[in-house]
């Protein structure tokens, strides 16, 4: 049991959930080393983040790619980010009340969150003056 | 008391950087929602992340993703690759050692504009 619900070791046999996370873990995080590592290229390398102002946000978004290029950004990350809290919180807790408790906390913060991101993204239309290109 | 080894430590920095980072998710969520309130409140927020401060934040930030990637790399090569287990141990070695070589460029981006005013010609902000 501690090797499926660290994560590790050998993959969990018998399928269901766990099963289904070890995959989960792995393919996600391989798709994530890609994009977290080009985003991180993108807005600090490339673009000082003194320049990520909302003129550039305003020119990023007018093309489609890149708002799909950020949520699956945020549903790869916030999912994988949040099936590695769930791993923790079984790991730690031991008292299966308070997981009951907290694992209802972690689908409410996942899904807040997600629908929040997922809004702004899906919601935004530039001001009609975007302001300045860089803040100084 | 348990005294690991590599592996240990593998484990429990990639677990430590793992929340770290959804930390850090969250707050970004936040952070970009405010691109809702229009270039004004955008931008205000912006400079926070300019303040040196936060760029030293961004910096633990950024190493802490650099080796969670590279550790989980080095994870699936022992999950997949036959001889993974034999050579989890250099392969630590090899993900510490990236995390360093790639953080180090990537920090003198982030780091460099919050000195400018060390380096900039005083004619230089004239224009400005």
């Amino acid at each position: 049991m501690l090797n499926v619900s660290t994560g590790r070791g050998p993959r969990p046999a018998g399928g269901g959930f766990e099963t289904f996370s070890w995959y989960y873990f792995r393919i996600s995080g391989v798709a994530l080393v890609f994009l977290v590592i080009l985003h991180l290229f993108i807005m600090h390398v490339n673009t000082d983040v003194s320049c990520t102002t909302y003129a550039f946000i305003a020119y990023r978004y007018s093309n489609v790619f890149w708002r799909l290029f950020d949520w699956l950004l945020l549903t790869l990350a916030l999912t994988h980010g949040m099936n590695g809290l769930r791993v923790v919180i079984d790991d730690y807790v031991r008292s299966s009340s308070t997981r009951i408790w907290l694992m209802s906390i972690l689908a409410l913060l996942l899904v807040t969150f997600f629908m929040l991101g997922t809004i702004t993204l899906i919601t935004f239309q530039p001001a009609a003056n975007v302001g300045a290109a860089c803040i100084h | 008391m348990y005294k690991g080894q590599s592996g240990m430590w593998s484990w429990l920095l990639h677990r430590i950087t793992g929340l770290g980072i959804l930390l850090f998710l969250f707050i970004h969520i936040v952070d970009i929602s405010m691109i809702g309130f229009g270039p004004e409140v955008y931008n205000r927020s912006v400079l926070l992340f300019d303040w040196w401060v936060v760029r030293l934040l961004s910096l633990s930030l950024v190493g802490a993703i650099f080796y969670h990637a590279f550790n989980g790399l080095r994870i699936m090569a022992i999950d997949f690759w036959q001889k993974g287990a034999r050579y989890q141990r250099v392969m630590f070695g090899i993900v510490l050692a990236a995390t360093v070589v790639v953080f180090i460029p990537f920090a003198y981006y982030i780091i460099a504009p919050a000195f400018h005013w060390l380096i900039q010609t005083p004619t230089a902000n004239v224009g400005r």
